[in-house]
């Protein structure tokens, strides 16, 4: 049996939105930006597309910039708006301390050309402390950047609490929504955010592909610069059947969200609730009751995540230690980290993502097999040296 | 049964993995990921030895095989385990064998035991080695590999009877030609591919270098005198010399005209000291942290013994001196016996044991 709980890595696509990617491949070849019968037959999907992504978040579609994905979607919000601040003389720019590599790597690249940075600290329960941004709030902050929902541990932050706190001091607001929409209700105006960032394949569209939301009347310079294309704020040729198979996507979204949400719960529950009972010494990482539906954070007690991964990986079962972009690397957990846990629990943590495939069968499976592979690492870390050589 | 296979992304280890699938094992890759992969300023060094190139490769050749391949990061464990050791014996005046460490303190260790979480119960590497078991007596023997030009058993005297029990060494008795025609054959992508050469983690063999900018105090300058104590010349650290070097000694010449060696380093007063070729020449060394793989003897034992890995086992006597001490006394002469690096015995072409050099 395979069973994929990697949602938050990628999600797999339905056969619809599979089916309107091979046809916009096939049918739609045109540019675009041409005049004639073929670029405006591409231009039409593309304008179908741009208003399915606009109703996934309650936006109107001349607000929303298609982007080459979610990176590139976090990428235009800062540095567009920090360079077009910049003559007003706003240049601080503030993060939370979780945030996806996207948004930290970001600040760190214009902190190196001389904008000021913050971090926001978040609490054990991976909740941005509120007083923590009114702290460090300036007269010269251009913009404050929070994520929705964490990547690796779900956690939903209180966004309007926040942009509002921003929009007092004069600072603009971004959100990257990259994992909450599609998974929660995501909605421009309740968030009261300036900007949010979406990718497609977060929630079953295709990799390459994302956008972001700008609230009307905002100052952005372009990041790709180049043509007129998508109102002269991200130059290039749109991904025209990438961005057909998003807007496939976001329709899908829209209409089962609330069932999905409701479904996908369940299960997750079922599979934190079984691995609690079953395993001994685990626990959740984050408040488990404001989190997005699908994502469950386990830490293990006395395990090697790595070598959990890859015996689960060796039963057909897919996981992961983090963000899909830190593997390979060393580096505890930055999120894990910012709770304030202790360096093993960085490191014995596994994130469980589940998503419209996932099926109370699989959930079974996994339960079935997870106590005894727990257990048979967990004897190997009592008894090392077992092999260990003399020298 | 399951079976792990440390890839190292060269063609050695692709075959390694390539027959232990033909073979019908349940063949899993692994890469050991063992240094930090980017430079100082966060960019990657491309192209250089056991790079991510190299993880590349063992990950293309796992696909290729259709089996799965993982990169375990064992930076920490190399760092303790082997650059920590490089690093010390260099500035003690010793020339360190960081490949021996590595498989008997990270492969057949930690890897070992990491495969055994996931049920492996065997590790195999591509090694120039053959591991068998002896009926009589039950032990696990260590013989050569059959290319004698590749062989590479000197570097796995110091595993232990268990760990050789876990061991595979899947083209031990293949030669290096053979190992790459059947590669050829296979369509591994890496079938032409170099061998390597330096230490993988010094891919520009600048050691000296390296022992500096790793070593907790900065090497200390001392002199370069003769075996009598007459001052030759300067240098600026202990750990940019091995026993037996000519070149490099910032000599202008040497008193008699004649080629100097180093004979000595002497960490105590960071003294180097220098003569002539015959000077290098000793019939006996003691060893330390011997392990035998075959039954410690009692009374001296005739054996071939080999001082450096580029050398011929010469014939000698070994006798077992305390919990895990050796002295060897060679029918010949032999030059340059360095400090750090290994002496190991054999019975034809079977490991007796072996240990470091003093």
């Amino acid at each position: 049996m395979r069973v994929y709980f990697d949602y938050n890595a990628t999600a797999p696509l339905s056969a619809d939105v599979a089916d309107a990617i091979a046809r916009a491949t096939r049918d739609l070849f045109g540019n675009p930006s041409s005049l004639h019968h073929f670029g405006q037959q591409a231009k039409a999907a593309l304008d179908d597309a741009r208003s399915s992504v606009a109703s996934l978040i309650g936006a109107e579609p001349t607000e929303i910039v298609f982007t080459s994905g979610g990176t590139e979607a976090d990428n235009l919000a800062i540095r567009g708006l920090a360079e077009a601040l910049e003559p007003s003389g706003r240049r601080h720019l503030v993060a939370s301390a979780i945030e996806h590599e996207a948004v930290l790597n970001t600040l760190k690249a214009l902190a190196r050309r001389g904008w000021r940075t913050s971090l926001i600290p978040v609490a054990a329960s991976g909740v941005v402390v509120r007083e923590a941004l009114e702290a460090v709030l300036a007269d010269d902050t251009a913009l404050v950047s929070v994520m929705h929902a964490n990547n690796e541990i779900g956690t939903i932050q209180p966004i309007k609490e926040l942009a509002d706190l921003a929009h007092a001091r004069g600072a603009l607001f971004h959100t990257d929504a990259i994992q909450s929409a599609g998974k929660i209700p995501t909605d421009i105006k309740q968030l009261g955010v300036d900007l949010l960032a979406v990718s497609a394949h977060k929630f079953g569209g295709p990799k390459g592909v994302g956008a972001l939301w700008i609230k009307r009347g905002t100052r952005m310079l372009p990041v790709l610069t180049g043509g007129k294309h998508e109102r002269n704020r991200r130059a290039g040729t749109e991904n025209v059947a990438g961005l057909v198979g998003m807007g496939a996507a976001a329709r899908v979204a829209v209409e089962k969200l609330a069932g999905e949400a409701a479904r996908v719960a369940a299960i997750r529950d079922e599979l934190e609730a079984g691995i609690l009972s079953r395993v001994p010494a685990t626990a959740v990482n984050g408040a488990r009751d404001r989190r997005v539906p699908n994502t469950s954070n386990i830490s293990f007690d006395r395990v090697e995540a790595e070598s959990l991964l890859i015996a689960l990986d060796l039963e057909g079962v897919a996981v992961s230690t983090g963000s899909a972009c830190s593997s390979g690397t060393l580096e505890p957990s930055h999120v894990l980290k910012a709770m304030g846990f202790a360096a093993h629990r960085t490191q014995n943590s596994l994130r469980f993502s589940l998503g419209q495939f996932s099926t109370k069968a699989e959930v079974e499976y996994v339960l079935g097999i997870l106590p005894g592979l727990v257990e048979k690492l967990r004897t190997l870390s009592r008894h090392p040296g077992a092999v260990s050589s003399r020298s | 049964m399951r079976i792990v296979v440390a890839m190292s992304g060269g063609v050695d280890s692709s075959v390694a993995a390539a027959l232990l699938v033909e073979q019908g094992y349940e063949v899993i890759g692994v890469s050991m990921q063992l240094y930090d992969q980017t430079l100082a300023d966060g960019v990657e060094a491309f192209g250089s030895c056991c790079s991510l190139s190299d993880l590349n490769d063992a990950r293309r050749v796992a696909a290729a095989l259709d089996i799965p391949h993982y990169v375990i990061n064992l930076e920490r464990q190399f760092d303790e385990h082997v650059v920590s050791n490089f690093v010390r014996e260099y500035t003690a005046g010793r020339t360190p064998l960081p490949c021996a460490h590595c498989n008997s303190d990270l492969k057949f260790a930690t890897l070992a035991e990491r495969a055994r979480g996931f049920g492996a119960d065997a590790v195999a590497t591509g090694h120039y080695a053959r591991v068998e078991q002896d009926t009589a007596s039950g032990r696990y023997l260590l013989r050569r590999g059959a290319d004698t030009a590749k062989d590479q058993a000197y570097f796995l005297f110091s595993l232990s009877q268990a760990q050789l029990r876990a061991a595979r060494f899947p083209i031990g008795d293949r030669d290096k030609g053979a190992v790459r025609a059947y590669a050829r054959a296979r369509g591994l992508p890496v079938a032409d591919k170099p061998d390597s050469q330096e230490i993988c983690f010094i891919p520009d063999d600048d050691y000296a270098g390296f022992v500096r900018s790793h070593a907790p105090h900065p090497p200390a300058p001392g002199v370069i005198t003769d075996e009598r104590g007459a001052l030759l010349g300067r240098h600026d650290g202990i750990h940019r010399f091995t026993i037996g070097q000519r070149k490099g000694l910032g000599l202008s010449s040497s008193p008699t005209g004649e080629p100097v060696y180093v004979l000595e380093l002497r960490p105590s007063d960071q003294r180097v000291i220098v003569g002539p070729k015959q000077a290098l020449e000793k019939r006996t060394l003691t060893a330390a942290g011997v392990n035998w793989i075959l039954e410690r003897p009692e009374t001296p034992r005739r054996i071939t013994a080999q001082i450096r890995h580029r050398h011929t086992a010469a014939p000698a006597a070994v006798t077992a001196v305390g919990p895990d001490g050796a002295e060897v006394v060679f029918d010949d002469p032999q030059i340059a016996i360095t400090p750090g690096q290994a002496v190991v015995f054999y019975d034809g072409d079977v490991v007796v044991g072996g240990g470091w050099i003093d």
